[in-house]
């Protein structure tokens, strides 16, 4: 009996047991997941919540539900990973799990602690993440008794998972407080050390004028050196300062501990893995998929999908003594909400950043690329029902893996 | 893509001005464009830290400022004071290399 070893049952690895479950001779083969938390998180559904859209209940389920019979699951932490010897030791009984492939899906989380200040007395009472179930909670529970102040919006440092959320945020505080009769009373201010307002130059263009717009401040290349929470200031290296009553902080972002102890990431603890094939370049039976990889892709959670079905056909591929042939693009497939039941939709991957168009998709489609209409707002809200319904389960989506072409224009 | 002349030497530059091949490189390039750049003299820490860019960049990519301060045991805000204002974006023209990757 060969062994499967997937470490994380989140948007990743849930996947990736479904699919190789579907695939693999299970006489052969036995499938093992770990992961140390029983909850499975819609992660995209953190943003709606500060402002009541969702509620506790729309974004968690139990992670046990999600995966096919037959996959065994272990619900333990992982005290480290020892690649050379094909094997990983939990932290439940330090037990010894043997792989003959091994997959990590351990994602990325937040470090705070990295920013000196940002945990100290403010934290979850004035300053709050939205990055996590408990974070987005909490400030939802602030913002319905908030009058108004100064609200900064920080991103620490780059990468962060799905790069856009920081500004649907900032479009959704901006529409929830006009809808609360607020907004005159509220000053809002994005730091972001980006030199714009997206990475890529044209949604960057596109989305800077919507902040405009909505007369909210942005202070570009801002690296972020403290937090003063009795002055309540927030500090740049290069010496700026802003005031703030309300910090709503996308903190530094790193890969699991268990990469850091098995020293097998780099220094922000993301795993080096090959961009086309993503097996891990070091170790040829050790694949990586979504956030814990170190590729120049986003962060997010349909990458990890267009991931899924390269990292399939290559698991399979070597398996077999193949050469792991499929290759991964980059494509990423994110919707931006931007507030009062509108939305955008943007397409890219390593080469070609987003474009204007049109994005067709069958049954549903074509959605505006680039573009605001209330379409890419309902296409979003629906997508909850598709990620539990039909994503995680590893069902075919009318989505191509590969970015295409089709209906984009320059 | 065009071609610019940094001390006496002719070497391709993309539409921000920076180098497109990192073989171009001279270390009398270095001291030129970190002239043009507000750095009137290039220090031994400088030279640490555009040393250890040239040694880990990536398809001709420098490094982040994270790789940096982990890589040669300086702090952020060393790097703030040895390159001021952007320290990524800095070193990586006068060390010869592409923006940082990464930030998408």
């Amino acid at each position: 009996m060969k062994t499967l070893l997937i470490l994380g049952a989140g948007t990743g690895g849930t996947m990736m047991a479904n699919k190789m479950a579907q695939k693999l001779d299970l006489s052969e083969w036995r499938i093992v997941v770990v992961d140390k938390d029983e909850t499975h998180y819609y992660q995209p559904g953190f943003l709606f919540i500060p402002f009541g859209i969702y509620g506790p209940d729309d974004v968690r389920r139990s992670k046990r539900r999600y995966l096919p019979q037959g996959v065994e699951i272990i619900f333990s932490g992982i005290e480290r990973i020892e690649p050379e010897a094909s094997r990983v030791v939990l932290s439940k009984n330090s037990q010894i799990l043997y792989y003959d492939q091994l997959i990590i899906a351990t994602g990325t989380r937040i470090v705070p602690e990295e920013t000196p200040g940002l945990k100290d007395a403010g934290w979850r009472q004035n300053v709050f993440d939205f990055y996590t179930f408990d974070g987005s909670v909490a400030l939802s529970k602030f913002l319905r008794r908030w009058e108004g102040g100064r609200l900064v919006v920080n991103v620490a440092e780059m990468p962060i998972k799905c790069p856009v959320a920081p500004l649907e945020f900032l479009f959704l505080a901006h529409a929830f407080f006009v809808e609360h009769g607020l907004r005159d009373k509220v000053e809002i201010t994005y730091a972001t050390p980006l030199p714009g307002a997206f990475t890529k130059p044209r949604t960057a263009a596109v989305m800077g004028d919507m902040l405009k717009d909505r007369g909210i401040h942005l202070e570009s290349e801002f690296m972020i050196s403290e937090v003063d929470n009795t002055r309540q200031v927030v500090s740049s290296f290069d010496g700026r300062e802003l005031n703030y009553d309300l910090f709503v902080t996308i903190p530094v972002h790193m890969g699991s501990t268990a990469i850091q102890a098995s020293g097998m990431g780099d220094a922000l603890h993301f795993v080096p893995t090959d961009r086309q094939t993503l097996q891990a370049k070091k170790w040829p039976n050790v694949w990586v998929i979504g956030d814990a990889t170190d590729l120049p892709a986003s962060k997010a959670g349909s990458v990890a999908h267009f991931e899924a079905d390269i990292l399939t056909e290559n698991l399979l591929c070597a398996i077999d003594g193949l050469h792991p042939e499929a290759k991964f693009d980059g494509h990423a497939n994110c919707f931006i909400e931007s507030g009062f039941g509108k939305g955008f939709l943007i397409d890219f991957n390593y080469d070609t950043e987003p474009l204007p168009g049109k994005f067709p998709m069958p049954g549903v489609g074509p959605f505006d690329l680039l573009k605001e209409s209330e379409a890419n707002h309902w296409g979003k809200m629906m997508f909850r029902w598709v990620y539990w319904n039909m994503l995680l389960r590893g069902a075919e989506l009318p989505l191509e893996t590969q970015m295409s072409m089709v209906g984009k224009h320059n | 893509m065009s071609n610019k002349v940094i001390a006496g030497v002719a070497v391709a530059v993309n539409t921000e001005g920076f180098m497109t091949n990192p073989a171009e490189w001279t270390r009398e390039i270095a001291v030129e464009v970190a002239k043009e750049e507000g750095i009137g003299e290039l220090t031994e820490n400088h030279w640490k830290v555009i040393d250890f860019c040239r040694s880990s960049a990536e398809n001709g990519k420098s490094p982040t400022l994270r790789t940096i301060t982990n890589g040669t045991g300086l702090t952020t805000k060393d790097l703030f004071a040895l390159f001021p204002k952007g320290p990524a974006k800095k070193v990586a023209r006068i060390a010869g290399l592409g923006k940082p990757e990464g930030c998408v």
